[in-house]
């Protein structure tokens, strides 16, 4: 059996270095009231007028096609934007999701009066977009969901719970998986929906996390009238379109940089001390981290040229939440610090990542069913 | 590089690999016997002057090219200097200084001066200083860098081998003519870097190998009525495995890409930091999915983890390498670090 992976090296064209500078230039200026706290965050961390300010730039929907308002750019240039936003600790939260796969579900799967409806806010960085797969009884078996769509004139009448939505508090939209018929097989009869969170019977309850942030929330529908112009591809196709959502979304430099600024944080510890064993692991995570960024960038690369790298986006979705989750451990192995909410700033930054990063083999599909997917390329399975 | 004298280049390796690099190869190798047939069939396909410009008679192939040698002698363990013949006939070639005819080379790492043109200095652990009949090394004459191509004595070379029973004996170089040299302009760490990129390319090889093995072994073990391999714990754990290859095929391929564009020093020490670790974890793996078989000298398992283990100190551990890496980001300063990873290039 030879190895089914098949990383091709990817170099960024020109224009996407052009853009780098461009990118570093705007944020020099438009962090500067960013808090620390928020920083570190990353995609975590939302901040609507910094998401207005983006949509301004035409950074949002970067590589979108021209004809549905995006500026047209290749995937690479979009890889280049994105990198630099998170390492530098941008707060992008509240666009990320409708910017990274609703807007391009849209695109694809929608009705051109839903394009029209919906993809204009979401350039402007004013329409966002939550998730609504996970359920309370269906989480890494994400085909058990059992939110009923039930069709009833021009209307599908909805009941059921979504958990664990990321941000739905400030979303106007989640694209939703939902059930629309009951099938032998059980990823048939799965349907997606653009629903408006601000109908009747749609009720949003915060859940808190353990580091005391109101980030995910549990949603619940009942008798949610949503109108049949308001499903995205077709009725039944739901789990096909959903699987194909999950490469852009297992792949991206998000993947492995939630930890950064803490890395960052380390080598400044590090410049006032006098420490070979910090120095050589600093030099270690370093080499974990280039080594990462060419494996993603090379997925970057065969989506823009139109494979399908599902397998490698799962390789790299899973030794980059390694790597994020080692480092909060590395850190406080290194420097006799306490993580402390009002310390200095690498103490901030540890308290921050100590507490979300048990988050980062969790989303976006578990450590554990990663490398189930990895095994059955395998061939294991 | 073009896509299809990479593809050539592989079919040809493993062509000639799978039929030649046998179990039974390798073995006698281990006993001290020289693998004639496959040395010369590398030879004749013109594999060890891939990097050779064709004006001295090469191929004038690229450092990905090379790096495709690199990966398929690791990968089936071929035990003959492929990889170090690439990198020697290489180094004399920016001297502008040919192979001589039939010679098996060697690489000379080590603090070695001229006075009146004769060559002294100590290198130690040379890769196959057994088998090769020159050494190529890098001396200071009168403040000039040279480019030295020397013939090898027995009785200068105190032999050892490492513990993939590879030879590697110390040799003295005391007042010797060397047979040609030249003025060189390089960097005169360039054996140790390049040899830490070939080691790195071989390591990414050696590792598919173990992945490779443990998959079919996995498929093929019956425990509790069933193939090993469909018991979770056993796929998690390949799985694992699989992640570490992947990192070090890239973390390998990105050092020759930086090689071609001549800027290859952090990627170099990138890729034999990282493949350090992935060695760490990964023979681990393979030899517990193998289970008492694969800690016998019978089964062929430890003919690459043994080089692992081996090749993973050579031309600098990955300590060492990883030192280098965070000692230069931390003077380059917090505001730095991303940036030097962007640019592939510490020295910004």
């Amino acid at each position: 059996m030879p190895i089914p992976f098949n990383f091709r090296l990817t170099e960024f064209p020109e224009e996407a270095e052009v853009l780098r500078i461009e990118v570093r230039e705007f944020l020099s200026t438009a962090l500067a009231d960013v808090p620390k706290e928020t920083r570190a965050e990353t995609w975590y961390g939302a901040d609507e007028g910094f998401s207005r300010k983006v949509g301004e730039r035409g950074w949002i929907g970067l590589s979108w096609p021209t004809e549905f308002g995006g500026a047209g750019r290749s995937a690479m240039e979009r890889y280049v934007m994105l990198e630099e936003m998170l390492t530098a600790g941008a707060p992008v939260g509240a666009h990320w999701i409708a910017d990274r796969q609703s807007g391009p579900l849209i695109i694809r799967y929608g009705t051109p009066e839903q394009q029209e409806k919906i993809l204009p806010g979401i350039l402007k960085g004013k329409t966002y977009f939550c998730i609504g797969m996970s359920e309370p009884d269906s989480g890494s078996d994400l085909a058990a969901l059992r939110t009923k769509a039930e069709k009833k004139g021009d209307k599908y009448i909805v009941n059921g719970t979504k958990l664990w939505t990321s941000g739905a508090q400030r979303c106007q939209y989640m694209i939703a998986l939902f059930r629309t018929s009951k099938e032998e097989d059980r990823h048939g009869g799965l349907s997606q929906f653009i629903v408006d969170l601000t109908l009747p019977g749609v009720t949003i309850r915060p859940i808190i996390d353990l580091a005391g942030r109101h980030h995910f929330n549990e949603v619940v529908f009942e008798d949610v009238e949503v109108s049949e112009t308001m499903l995205v591809g077709k009725e039944g196709n739901g789990w096909n379109q959903v699987t194909a959502e999950l490469a852009l979304e297992r792949s991206g430099p998000e993947r492995y940089l939630s930890s950064y600024a803490l890395l960052q944080e380390l080598v400044k510890e590090f410049s006032e001390r006098n420490d070979n064993e910090g120095v050589t692991e600093i030099g270690r995570q370093m080499a974990h981290l280039t080594t990462l960024r060419q494996m993603s960038v090379s997925v970057a690369g065969m989506l823009n040229d139109g494979d399908n790298p599902a397998l490698e986006a799962s390789v790299v979705k899973d030794l980059g939440a390694v790597f994020e989750q080692d480092l909060p451990n590395i850190a406080n192995r290194l420097i006799e610090l306490e993580p402390d909410n009002k310390g200095n700033d690498f103490q901030k930054y540890l308290a921050i990542l100590t507490q979300i990063s048990p988050s980062f083999s969790l989303r976006g599909g578990t450590r554990e069913i990663l490398r189930g997917i990895i095994a059955r390329g395998l061939g294991l399975r | 590089m073009s896509n299809e004298t990479s593809q050539l280049l592989s079919d040809t390796a493993e062509k000639l690999f799978s039929d030649h690099v046998t179990k039974n190869c390798i073995e006698e190798a281990e006993k001290g016997i020289w693998p004639d047939t496959l040395w010369n069939e590398v030879v004749d396909n013109g594999l060890n002057l891939i990097l050779v410009p064709e004006d001295l008679g090469g191929v004038g192939g690229t450092w990905m090219n090379a790096g495709i040698l690199f990966k398929a002698s690791g990968r089936y363990q071929a035990p003959i200097p492929l990889a170090e013949n690439i990198v020697a006939a290489f180094i004399l070639s920016l001297g502008n200084i040919s192979s001589p005819e039939g010679a098996l080379l060697t690489l000379l790492e080590g603090a070695f001066v001229s006075e009146n043109g004769l060559v002294s200095g100590t290198s130690p652990r040379v890769p196959f200083s057994s088998n090769s009949s020159h050494g190529v090394l890098l001396f200071e004459e009168n403040n000039d860098l040279k480019v030295g191509l020397v013939e090898l004595d027995k009785n200068n070379i105190e032999e050892n081998n490492n513990i993939a029973l590879e030879s590697r004996g110390n040799i003295v170089l005391n007042n010797i003519k060397p047979l040609e040299s030249n003025i060189i302009d390089c960097d005169p760490e360039l054996i140790h870097k390049i040899g830490a990129l070939m080691r790195s390319n071989q390591m990414a090889g050696a590792l598919e190998s173990i992945l490779e093995q443990s998959v079919r072994y996995a498929n093929e073990r019956i425990q509790f009525g069933r193939p090993i391999g469909k018991f979770q714990a056993i796929q998690q754990d390949l799985a694992v495995l699989s992640t570490h290859v992947a990192a070090s095929s890239v973390a390998a391929d990105y050092a020759s890409f930086c090689m071609d564009k001549g800027d290859p020093d952090f990627a170099i020490a990138v890729a034999k930091s990282r493949i350090d670790d992935a060695i760490s974890i990964g023979a681990g793996i393979a030899h517990q999915v193998h289970g008492a078989i694969g800690f016998t000298y019978e089964h062929g398992l430890h003919f690459a983890t043994r080089r692992l283990w081996s090749w993973r100190s050579e031309f600098g551990t990955g300590s060492e390498w990883s030192k280098i890496i965070g000692q230069k980001a931390i003077s380059n300063g917090a505001e730095k670090f991303w940036p030097s990873i962007t640019s592939g290039n510490l020295d910004i």
